[in-house]
């Protein structure tokens, strides 16, 4: 076996921003993301692709950040919830979480938002039944349920609302 | 996770000729099953060959009466796909429920069936459609690919490119769910092919399987009531904390009707 390298060199697209990083080749996008660029918003739950807390965006799409490498995302667009809020503004799911009790030790939140953001730019008005399919792979332990569900439809609805 | 080296081959030939080389090695698809089983030192590759970069295998093309479907090709795509869901619904709609949304726009179908969990959704349809595994070695028949508890008939080395899946007349996959992981419990494909009927079962055996006294039934008459009064045996079947065998095998029975059912509306 030949020797593995100590680090990669690599361009990571971060919120909007291209990040120079090196890195262990065999970590996971979601070590990288927390120990390399600090953005420790994301958070490690089970590590085994089952809570849903790691959940980033990759080329829009939510995925767990536990199970992907690093080295695979070169070059394509990393969304987290370090990047929902423009400047002191918060997104609005961020401010509907905070209105509706949506988060209470905050563990799964990260996770929850970037899940939610990704139906509601895809989907502008999901019913009930599409928020709770869409958010089926992210585990709250506290909170409930029921407030999450009511802060995405109200969340949905400010956005629809900011955009006529 | 533990030390290993990364390659991202752009050709299958290439990632062909880094399997031969890394014995240790192993290829990479979506990682929902390979680096959970490497974080659990389940599974520790000295290589890791990421089939990411190869386009040939992603992507899906319907042609005449059969859809073929790249082995990278990831199963949110083909539960998305309008193609899929004209020509075989009941693939389109069996990819639409594994896992939850995270876990659909990584892993794929290639990933799936060369992993063979006895839990998983996939191998009903390529066993209850009679599909064909194209490897970049030869062309597997569905009946010849699933071999048992996690094997395949594929060698070391061997790479899936992509799975070919004849259009039936009419098909339905419906499964009784782990509601946690969305796994089947048991999971029943029924498709009449034109050229007979199959009827093929997920997570109730170790491996999939085919019930040859449904198909039987189902041949001279497609309705539920055909199979409302076959039981299989619960012998051989899996037991653990979500079910019994003898509670699957009760379930083979129920899911099939339910199939027949869905595949007539
Ligand atoms: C939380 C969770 C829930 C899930 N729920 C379900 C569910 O409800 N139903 C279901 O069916 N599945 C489920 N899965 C499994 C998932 O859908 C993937 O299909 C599965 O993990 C394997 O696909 P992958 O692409 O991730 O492969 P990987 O994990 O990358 O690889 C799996 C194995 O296949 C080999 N391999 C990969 N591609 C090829 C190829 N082209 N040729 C040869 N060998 C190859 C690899 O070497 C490895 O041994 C779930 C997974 C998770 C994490
Ligand atoms: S930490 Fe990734 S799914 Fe739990
Ligand atoms: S707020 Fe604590 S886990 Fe969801």
């Amino acid at each position: 076996m030949s020797a593995v390298p100590d680090r990669v060199h690599m361009t990571l697209r971060v919120n909007g921003e291209d990040q120079p990083v090196s890195f262990a080749p065999y970590k996971t996008l979601l070590e990288v993301l927390r120990e390399d660029l600090g953005l420790t918003g994301t958070k490690h739950g089970c590590e085994l692709g089952e809570c849903g807390a790691c959940t980033v965006l990759v080329d829009g799409e939510p995925l767990l950040s536990c199970l992907e490498l690093a080295v695979d995302c070169e070059g394509r667009e990393i969304q987290t919830v370090e990047g929902l809020a423009s400047g002191t503004e918060l997104h609005p799911l961020q401010a509907a979480f905070a209105d509706h009790g949506g988060s209470q030790c905050g563990y799964c939140t990260s996770g929850m938002l970037m899940t939610a953001k990704a139906l509601l730019d895809r989907e502008p008005a999901p019913s009930r039944e599409r928020i709770k399919e869409a958010i089926s792979g992210n585990l709250c332990r506290c909170t409930g349920y029921q407030q999450i569900w009511e802060a995405i439809e109200d969340a949905a609805r400010v956005m629809r609302e900011g955009k006529e | 996770m533990h030390a290993f080296n990364y390659h991202r081959p752009s050709s299958v030939n290439d990632a062909a000729a880094l399997a031969a080389k890394q014995a240790e090695g192993k290829l990479l698809a979506g990682g929902q099953s390979l680096v959970q089983a490497m974080k659990l030192r389940l599974a520790s590759p000295s290589d890791l060959i990421d089939l990411g970069a190869i386009g040939d295998l992603k992507g899906i093309k319907v042609d005449g009466g059969s859809v073929s479907i790249g082995a990278m090709t990831r199963h949110a795509e083909v539960a998305g796909s309008a193609e899929v869901k004209k020509a075989i619904p009941a693939l389109a709609y069996l990819a639409s429920q594994i896992g939850d949304r995270q876990v659909r726009n990584m892993g794929t179908l290639g990933g799936s069936l060369a992993n063979a969990d006895p839990a998983a959704d996939y191998p009903a349809a390529v066993l209850g459609l009679g599909a064909t595994v194209v490897t970049n070695k030869r062309k597997i028949a569905a009946d010849d690919f699933f071999k048992g508890l996690y094997e395949t008939a594929l060698q070391p080395g061997e790479i899936i490119t992509q799975v070919s899946f004849p259009a039936p007349k009419r098909a339905a996959y419906v499964k009784f769910k782990n509601p946690a992981s969305r796994f089947a419990i048991v999971g029943v494909f029924v498709a009449d092919t034109g050229k007979g009927v199959r009827v093929a079962v997920t997570g109730a055996g170790p491996s999939v399987f085919r019930v040859a006294d449904m198909e039987k039934a189902l041949g001279a008459k497609f309705a539920p009531d055909a199979v409302a009064g076959i039981k299989v045996k619960a012998d051989g079947l899996n037991t653990d904390l979500h079910a019994s065998a003898e509670y699957r095998a009760h379930l083979v029975t129920v899911m099939a009707k339910r199939a027949v059912e869905a595949a007539l509306k």
